[in-house]
């Protein structure tokens, strides 16, 4: 056995090859629960019962689906480019997975003398590499509109593309206060400088009712939502309309375009779409569990080490999901032109002021009042924000640009 | 099994790939093809800064040129015309074409040659290029390449804003809403 696990690497190898293997089979599973608990909780939004036949409270639902899905049949349409055609539904699936890399699920763990991280790779460059593999998704989506040979595909896979191009601007951006305040680019950096809890807060020192408040600040924990909330606004907008879900979902908006980009999948194929879909959308809840949430960190007891973190972890990315779920059953679609307009001349400039507030901010190392100077700074910025977003008066009528153009209203 | 075998083996490797996906960016009869073909080059070169413990150039390079560049010009395809199956993009520039590459090739290669031929780069893990230095370096050494490519790139973003805006009619402002 020793000589096998020298022969591919030593011991660091066989624990990286079983950390993927472990994660990539907790993600499929976990992919089932989550499919199953939005179909659930969209049904008790709606007041309908939703799938309560196969498995206790219908937990099997999901995967009957999916055995269904696999076993049917792999048709391709006559006009399709067939490679292109085949490797799209794989490109959006594996963008997914990839994503996930970089976030740290948990505390490290010493077994057997081998100390083990609960993160896939702690790449000193995480968040850089979280922005790439989420650029490699528009991949996907655009090859299987044009491959598909088909005209509500194309026209899905254009909007797409669009779309995602102009969000990951406003995405990436907001990531970058966050780089400046904690000084790194690495994920499990990020999560340790949010450990523990506000100390020492001295801003409301000598105002009689609020110092007294203050004592307490001690058990609020040092998350960097606090300061950095317009960050968090941005990077949560950004992220769900990278996800492509209600109600940026017009890539695939069944009312004017069948299904948009993967009208002409069925199968195996739509099933990788639909996998790589859900699976973005607990990447973006980690991702901004981790960045604003402080990652896995909660109040852990002394017995059963390490898994605390653990779920601490699974519990806050789990409300992100709910977050997600609760909007797609709150939020009508976006006209295009208007999610144009919010991503381009709304979350990109709010993003770059942000991230001039937070360097300027950032300048004076005074450790102690930072948080609330930017607090302080975010309640001016909202000012701002709330007079620049009165909103273009172009948008505003009911009727869209091209039917006012035409005249025919 | 020996770091610089397992390096020079990655290294060919990539480097095949590379040359297979750049000969197919030309030769191949389509241009969505053509685009995928390139960002399988694209990919390579991150692969060997990679190789190089230049993990930062890398991954902007994946962020940059295949998230941004080609996606655009995937995206400018679509909305033209990408027809499925094989098409002739020849046209009686092709010699022309081929002198202004082999020169280009000549001329980069005899550079590379020239500037850097036996020159060993100590790849030790700590002396690995961290992102802090890279900044570093570009907002002090370097500040003035970089504010003049950014202005560069400014202009060039407003030049094709103004030539890809159509000046709006009358019948925009506000008909009968």
């Amino acid at each position: 056995m020793n000589w096998v696990i020298d022969l591919i690497g030593g011991p660091q190898t066989v624990i990286a090859i079983a950390k993927v293997l472990i994660v990539f089979a907790s993600l499929l599973v976990l992919m089932i629960l989550v499919v199953w608990a939005e179909r659930r909780i969209l049904a008790d939004m709606q007041a309908r019962i939703g799938p309560n036949r196969w498995g206790p409270f219908g937990l099997l639902q999901t995967l009957a689906d999916g055995i269904k899905l696999i076993t049917k049949e792999d048709f391709r349409p006559q006009l399709a480019d067939r490679w292109t055609y085949a490797a799209a539904p794989v490109i959006a699936a594996v963008a997914s997975f990839l994503a996930f890399a970089v976030v740290p699920f948990g505390d490290e763990v010493t077994i057997a003398g081998h100390r083990i991280d609960f993160i896939l790779s702690d790449l000193n460059i995480g968040l850089l590499f979280f922005l790439a593999a989420g650029s490699i998704g528009v991949y996907g989506v655009a090859l299987a509109g044009w491959s598909s040979g088909s005209k509500y595909p194309l026209l899905g896979a254009v909007r797409a593309s669009a779309q995602m191009i102009s969000y990951e601007i406003a995405l990436g951006l907001s990531l970058i206060p966050i780089v400046l305040v904690s000084g790194s680019l690495s994920t499990k950096a990020i999560v340790a400088a949010q450990a523990g809890s506000v100390q020492n807060v001295t801003f409301f020192d000598g105002i009689p009712v609020l110092e007294s408040i203050s004592r307490y600040f001690e058990y609020v924990p040092n998350w960097y939502i606090w300061s950095q909330w317009p960050a968090f606004l941005i990077f949560l907008i950004a992220g769900i309309a990278e996800t492509n879900r209600a109600p940026f979902d017009l890539p695939e908006a069944e009312s004017e375009l069948v299904a948009g980009y993967m009208t002409e999948y069925g199968g195996a194929k739509f099933l990788m779409f639909f996998l790589g879909e859900y699976l973005h959308i607990v990447t973006v809840s980690a991702m901004a569990v981790t960045l604003f949430f402080g990652g896995w960190n909660g109040p852990a007891p002394d017995f059963l080490g390490w898994v605390w973190p653990l779920a601490w972890f699974l519990f806050k990315t789990g409300l992100f999901v709910y977050l997600f779920v609760w909007l797609r059953a709150t939020l009508p679609r976006l006209r295009y032109d208007r999610l144009m307009w919010l991503g381009w001349k709304r979350l990109i400039p709010a993003s770059l002021l942000w991230i001039a507030v937070t360097a300027v901010v950032n300048i004076d190392n005074a450790q102690l009042s930072r948080n609330w100077k930017l607090g302080a700074f975010g309640v001016m910025f909202a000012v701002v924000m709330v007079w620049v977003g009165k909103g273009d008066p172009r948008l505003r009528s009911a009727v869209s640009p091209q039917r006012r153009l035409d005249g025919t209203t | 099994m020996n770091a610089d075998v397992v390096r020079e083996v990655f290294f060919w490797g990539v480097g095949a790939i590379m040359v297979i996906a750049a000969l197919r960016v030309v030769t191949t009869q389509n241009v969505v093809h053509a685009a995928l073909y390139l960002v399988g080059t694209l990919m390579g070169a991150a692969a060997l800064y990679v190789l190089l413990l230049a993990e930062f150039v890398a991954w902007a390079q994946v962020l940059i040129y295949v998230g941004a560049v080609v996606v655009l010009m995937l995206f400018g395809l679509m909305l033209t015309r990408a027809p499925i199956g094989k098409a002739n993009y020849d046209n009686s520039q092709r010699p022309l074409a081929a002198v202004v590459a082999a020169v280009l090739f000549g001329v980069m290669s005899w550079i590379l040659i020239d500037a850097f031929s036996g020159t060993e780069l100590e790849l030790a893990g700590e002396n690995a290029p961290r992102t802090q230095d890279i900044g570093a370096v570009i907002f002090s050494s370097y500040v003035w390449p970089f504010e003049i490519v950014s202005v560069l790139l400014l202009a060039a973003l407003i030049g094709a804003v103004m030539i890809a805006r159509r000046d709006e009619p009358e019948a925009d402002k506000e008909v009968g809403s």
